[in-house]
């Protein structure tokens, strides 16, 4: 698979994606008949692209995201992350992926030291090379004086760092993260953007993240992907999903959100609404 | 892989449970109480079996202690969920063998050192057994630690509350205990309920053990009890480690 995607600086570039996803779907069993949290979705994200997922409470953007970091087995179709396929090689995947859940993960009685020198070595850094990544990634991301507090004693902000801290530890190529910013306050919000631009910039590394703020999406996404009821709705461009969902350039996204959730009122056999560009 | 990332696990939870040492002695607090308060009241009684009560008592408080201890470190999975601390870890290439593996082994090593605190109050109480008896004792209670804290941490994986968790580990638990003769030799009872106790695992591990404090080592009850205390722990790691590959999946 091949696709053409516009970079920063407006230049087409062909990549093999660095995800790609096909049918990829996950059925839950409970007690009142199967639950189809991801119906199909098809994805293809480009080495170096921000990425937000968007959707409704319930859309599939976590179920997704567990998939593609090997958390859940999908029930349907095949992925491929970081040039490791998920089914066939998880243990690839998960080396290459990096991963914050939307509850975060540090035990709040472990020091941030620990809890980062920890990760690093489960990401098989040798116990030196553990120590010094989590000095550095302290410092990177302002929690240099607090790496002997507890992570109880942290703001939700540097709560929330850590978390980050974590999931990149081992330089992942890839990073999901999940509702990064529900919870935050306004301040920790812009210095979590800066934080995924400059993972970006500086690093090349490719991130897919989903929110609920349609202005998260819009400040820090390359490409937007709509996800309502399992299926992929929508994408593009903030500005290209404007020009075909909204009546000017200048629309708040949440009208072309209203207009694209409006319009997957059949879930079953919903078709992916292909967007100019892609 | 598999050593390294299971030393890794280990240390974590071992440094853990180095920091609480109130958790560590509050462990051993209810077989003590039985030991001071209920140990006397044996004293001189045919227990029909060979030894005086100290030897017939300690065997089993000690698997007492392991019984209700192990059967519950599946809690701490059920906090780690909720703080998301398991699935930050199994994002990781860590081998989902160890994440079990490593926990098992702090829990092993926890209750054979909260086993020593206990056989030392009883030392002091008026116990004598030989020193070779008294290690396989330990050696029983590390492989029942293995079998009940591998299946406890299985279900802990399952359950989504401590809600669901605790009473199911509190009805298997408690028969447990009063089927094999923990407190009182099955021997004693009428003849439905030592049959009854056989179908019981555990039965055959305090056989075991009490063989061994009375310094009978070559019995069958030292076979039986070493073939069901290391079937079961293999068997229980066996389904521990399928829960833990496949969680979430």
């Amino acid at each position: 698979m091949v696709s053409l995607h516009f970079f920063s600086g407006s230049v087409f570039v062909v990549t093999m994606p660095i995800i790609s996803t096909s049918g990829l779907a996950r059925t839950f069993d409970s007690g009142n008949g199967p639950v189809h949290a991801v119906r199909s979705v098809d994805l293809a994200v480009a080495a170096g692209e921000i990425v937000c997922l968007l959707g409704p409470n319930g859309a599939g953007k976590t179920t997704t995201l567990r998939m593609l970091t090997t958390l859940l087995a999908p029930t349907g179709g095949a992925a491929t992350v970081a040039g490791h396929d998920l089914a066939d090689d998880p243990a690839g995947v998960r080396a290459k992926c990096g991963y914050v859940a939307q509850s975060g993960g540090a035990d709040p009685h472990l020091t941030v030291r620990e809890e980062l020198v920890t990760q690093g070595r489960l990401y098989r850094l040798s116990r030196t090379e553990a120590g010094e990544r989590a000095a550095e990634l302290a410092g990177l991301l302002g929690l240099g004086d607090l790496l002997d507090r507890k992570a109880a004693a942290l703001s939700g902000g540097q709560r929330r760092r850590l978390d980050i801290a974590m999931g990149i530890v081992h330089r992942p190529p890839v990073l999901f993260l999940d509702e990064p910013t529900t919870g935050l306050d306004p301040g920790s919000r812009s210095d979590l953007w800066d934080l995924v631009r400059a993972l970006r910039d500086d690093h090349g590394t490719t991130v897919v993240l989903t929110t609920h703020y349609l202005d998260e999406a819009d400040a820090l996404a390359d490409r937007l992907i709509v996800i309502d009821r399992g299926v992929v709705v929508a994408e593009g461009t903030p500005a290209a999903l404007r020009a075909e969902y909204a009546d000017s350039p200048a629309a708040p996204l949440q009208d072309v959100f209203l207009a694209i959730t409006g319009r997957a009122a059949a879930p079953a056999d919903a078709a992916p609404l292909s967007v100019q560009g892609l | 892989m598999l050593v390294h990332d299971t030393a890794l696990v280990f240390g974590r939870y071992a440094r853990q449970t180095l920091r609480s040492r109130f958790q560590m002695l509050f462990g051993v607090l209810m077989p003590l109480l039985y030991l001071l308060f209920f140990g006397p009241l044996l004293d001189g009684l045919p227990l029909g079996s060979s030894g005086d009560s100290w030897q017939v008592l300690i065997p089993g408080l000690l698997l007492q202690l392991v019984l209700f201890g192990a059967s519950f470190t599946g809690f701490s999975i059920i906090v780690e969920k909720s703080t998301g601390v398991v699935e930050r870890m199994r994002v990781t290439p860590v081998s989902r063998l160890a994440l079990l593996l490593g926990r098992v082994l702090r829990d092993a090593l926890l209750f054979v050192v909260q086993a020593v605190l206990l056989v030392l109050a009883a030392l002091a109480m008026g116990l004598r057994a030989p020193l070779p008896g008294v290690l396989i004792g330990f050696a029983f209670v590390a492989l029942l630690t293995v079998a009940l804290a591998s299946l406890s941490y299985a279900l802990a994986m399952k359950v989504a509350t401590p809600q669901e968790f605790g009473p199911v580990i509190n009805a298997v638990a408690m028969p447990a205990m009063l089927l094999s003769g923990l407190m009182l030799p099955m021997t004693l009872g009428p003849a439905w309920l030592d049959i009854a106790s056989h179908f019981t695992p555990l039965r055959y591990l305090v056989d075991a053990v009490r063989d061994a404090y009375v310094g009978s080592y070559a019995t069958s009850h030292m076979l039986y009890g070493a073939l069901v205390a290391v079937t079961f722990a293999v068997a229980a790691l066996a389904a521990g480690a399928r829960v833990f590959r496949r969680a979430g999946a």
